[in-house]
């Protein structure tokens, strides 16, 4: 008799693949950029990084934007992740449900009313700013009959963000110095990262990751419905709460630090999933690894594009991740939409 | 036998008095709100060409309108004040029937130029050809209204999916749409170095700033060709709302009267883009107001189009003056807009639509 397989089919071959983007991210990351560098300089220069010539010194800015791009992609990979299962609908990500934008309303709001300027600061804003907005958004979007369809939700994310991005502008433009902040925050992406503002990531992706990975099996029989998940012994409603505020946390810290990035997650979610079938213990750190690499291709794609300038990594996910969202939309059954 | 056809005979009897009487109240009630509409169109039109930094006396305003020459007026009126006026009203004229026509062929008040991206893939026609063809306005408009057509092409081929075509399926594949159209807005001011953010307002947005005097004739035309166009088949777009199969049994072509409104549709919305970027929400809010002012059951093209008009002139009016700061149009009408988008998604939601 066959074994029952406990391991999706080819998991060691996508596993193999995905890292070997990854590498090949981190290292076209570190090679492109306002001038570009050959591998044997590459080299040269990883080899004595904490020397004073022009390569390390360029190298070491590179390594922090890289990193800073690995840690965001992966937060944003595992919050899409949380946010679909726990909402069990497959358009679910931050950026589609606003919570992205809420958090940078609270930041811009802080920038103008409270006069902050560090990330430390940001960060909670956000954090705040992300979880009003998801909560708000979700209570929208599951009145009524049928509780929270996709189109409802996507349809009350969308709202709040129109709502909330006229809101940001509209406390923006009388206030020049909140202006340049502002951008400097949502246009600086991955590039304006610091060690200072990637130390703060990390524990919140810390956290964020390991509460992920510690639902995984409870939002696996979540995902068979809520009675037949209390039947498998799941404290459905406490499982919900810490996954949403799981992934709330994990894009509102990615948003504080990098600003808003839209459809890394739901673009690496969908394409983990269906590579490697819904498994979520499978599905949870592999989308935390593809959405490292989508973010760091994405900000090669942008320095490539834009150069000598950079384009903005949120410009660039967006580009590629919309038609996911379309092709879902069309695959979708009317009914379910 | 007899006795139930003489019933059915006194009361249709009655029921045609009824009838009239009903179509006479609601023709005064058309005839009233959109005379007020008018109005009120005109007054802020007023109100715009006369305030400003310094405020001109009436008889100047007519002076220079005219065509005399005063010092500092002319210039304040004739080059400022008037263009954007002019783009204001016609803007809003056809944004407000654009999104008018959309809501009530689609019996679905989010469906509309706005809510599903055509205007901004129209945006981003106009900003490619501005900044990166640098070419001129005649282009852009036409370029514009050829990338609004293919826009509303594309969502609609994508909508239609394996199965059937479904309201749900075009709106989330427009917001797929709008997103993509965004950044790439987002990129062509990058590369145009143009990246300063009054442009990046006006193309995500909307606003009447700067709007130049050489820019608005193709609108105007397009306005007074298209609109009385629109209105002769006032009729058919009425049945049209009863659905496909009542408009086919009332004697509509649906096929040939939908194309051709749609079509118009998006043109008035396109040409309106390309000179003042998409104004958040106007397309959106317009019809839904005419309807309520109005009521059910008349052509609410005319009113949509100025309550549409109102809300331009009105929103740039209080972007204007209402503040210290001065707010372009699209900001306070996005801020109008999106709450009452959230409104209608809780009823929608209540009533169990989605």
């Amino acid at each position: 008799m066959e074994r029952r397989r406990f391991v999706p089919k080819h998991f060691t071959l996508i596993l193999t693949v995905s890292i070997v983007l990854f590498i090949a991210c981190v290292l076209a990351s570190l090679a492109f950029g306002a001038r570009w560098l050959s591998l044997s300089e590459l080299a040269e220069g990883l080899k004595s990084l904490h020397s004073d010539t022009v390569t390390a010194n360029i190298l070491e800015k590179r390594w922090l934007r890289t990193i800073f791009g690995l840690c965001c992609g992966a937060a944003l990979g595992i919050a899409g992740v949380l946010m679909q299962s726990v909402t069990r609908n497959p358009l679910a990500d931050p950026s589609i449900l606003g919570v992205n934008t809420g958090a940078a309303l609270f930041v811009v709001c802080g920038m103008a009313f409270l006069r902050i300027s560090t990330p430390q600061e940001y960060i909670w804003l956000a954090l705040s700013g992300a979880m009003f907005t998801a909560a708000f958004v979700f209570g929208i979007g599951s009145m009524g009959r049928g509780g929270a369809t996709p189109l409802k939700l996507v349809l009350a994310g969308a709202a709040t963000t129109a709502a909330l991005s006229s809101l940001i502008t509209a406390v923006m433009i009388p206030r020049t110095f909140v202006m340049n902040q502002f951008r400097f925050w949502q246009v600086g992406s991955v590039g304006a990262g610091t060690w200072d503002s990637l130390l703060l990531l990390l524990p919140f992706l810390a956290v964020g990751a390991l509460a992920a990975i510690f639902c995984a099996p409870g939002l696996n029989a979540l995902a068979l419905g809520d009675e037949a998940a209390r039947g498998l012994g799941v404290r459905t409603g406490w499982l919900r709460l810490i996954a949403a505020f799981a992934g709330v946390v994990l894009c509102g810290a990615s948003t504080a630090v990098a600003g808003p990035i839209s459809f890394v997650g739901l673009l690496a979610t969908h394409v983990i999933r269906l590579l490697l079938g819904p498994d979520l213990r499978f599905l949870i750190p592999m989308s935390a690894l593809s959405g490292a690499v989508i973010l760091t291709g994405s900000d090669v794609i942008g320095r490539i594009i834009g150069s000598p300038g950079e384009l903005e990594v949120g410009v660039v996910t967006a580009f590629v991740g919309a038609p996911i969202l379309i092709l879902l939309a069309m695959k979708a059954k009317v009914r379910s939409i | 036998m007899i006795m139930k056809i003489t019933l059915s005979h006194t009361i249709t009897a009655e029921t045609v008095e009824w009838i009239r009487a009903g179509r006479i109240s609601r023709r005064r009630r058309w005839l009233l709100v959109t005379g007020i509409l008018a109005f009120l169109a005109f007054a802020l039109c007023a109100a715009m060409l006369l305030l400003g930094n310094t405020i001109y006396p009436v008889r100047d305003v007519l002076a220079v309108l005219a065509g005399e020459e005063i010092k500092g007026a002319s210039f304040a009126i004739g080059t400022i004040r008037l263009p954007r006026m002019l783009a204001g009203l016609f803007a809003g004229f056809a944004f407000g029937i654009s999104g008018y026509i959309f809501q009530t062929m689609m019996r679905n008040p989010l469906a509309n130029p706005n809510v599903i991206g055509i205007t901004s893939g129209s945006s981003a026609a106009a900003v490619f050809c501005i900044i990166i063809l640098e070419s001129s306005r005649t282009v852009t408009s036409i370029a514009s209204v050829i990338a609004g057509l293919v826009t509303s092409l594309l969502i609609y081929v994508l909508s239609r999916g394996k199965a059937s075509f479904s309201i749900g399926r075009m709106i989330l594949v427009g917001i797929g749409i709008q997103a993509m159209c965004n950044s790439m807005i987002t990129y062509l001011m990058l590369v145009g170095e143009e990246h300063n953010l009054p442009a990046a307002v006006r193309w995500l947005t909307g606003s009447l700033n700067g709007v130049r005097m050489d820019e608005l004739p193709s609108l105007i035309v397009t306005c007074l060709i298209l609109v009385p166009l629109i209105c002769m088949f006032n009729r058919p777009l009425m049945m049209l709302e009863l659905g496909e199969q009542t408009a086919t049994s009332l004697g509509v072509k649906t096929d040939p009267v939908r194309v051709l409104l749609i079509i118009s549709a998006v043109i008035l919305a396109a040409i309106a883009t390309a000179i003042t970027g998409p104004i958040a929400s106007v397309a959106f809010l317009a019809g839904p107001i005419a309807v309520r002012l109005v009521g059910i059951g008349a052509a609410n093209s005319i009113p949509a189009g100025l309550v549409g008009a109102v809300l331009v002139l009105a929103g740039d009016l209080i972007g204007q003056f209402a503040f210290t700061a001065k707010f372009p149009v699209g900001i306070i009408t996005g801020i109008i807009g999106a709450p009452y988008l959230l409104f209608l998604l809780v009823k929608l939601n209540r009533r169990g639509d989605f």
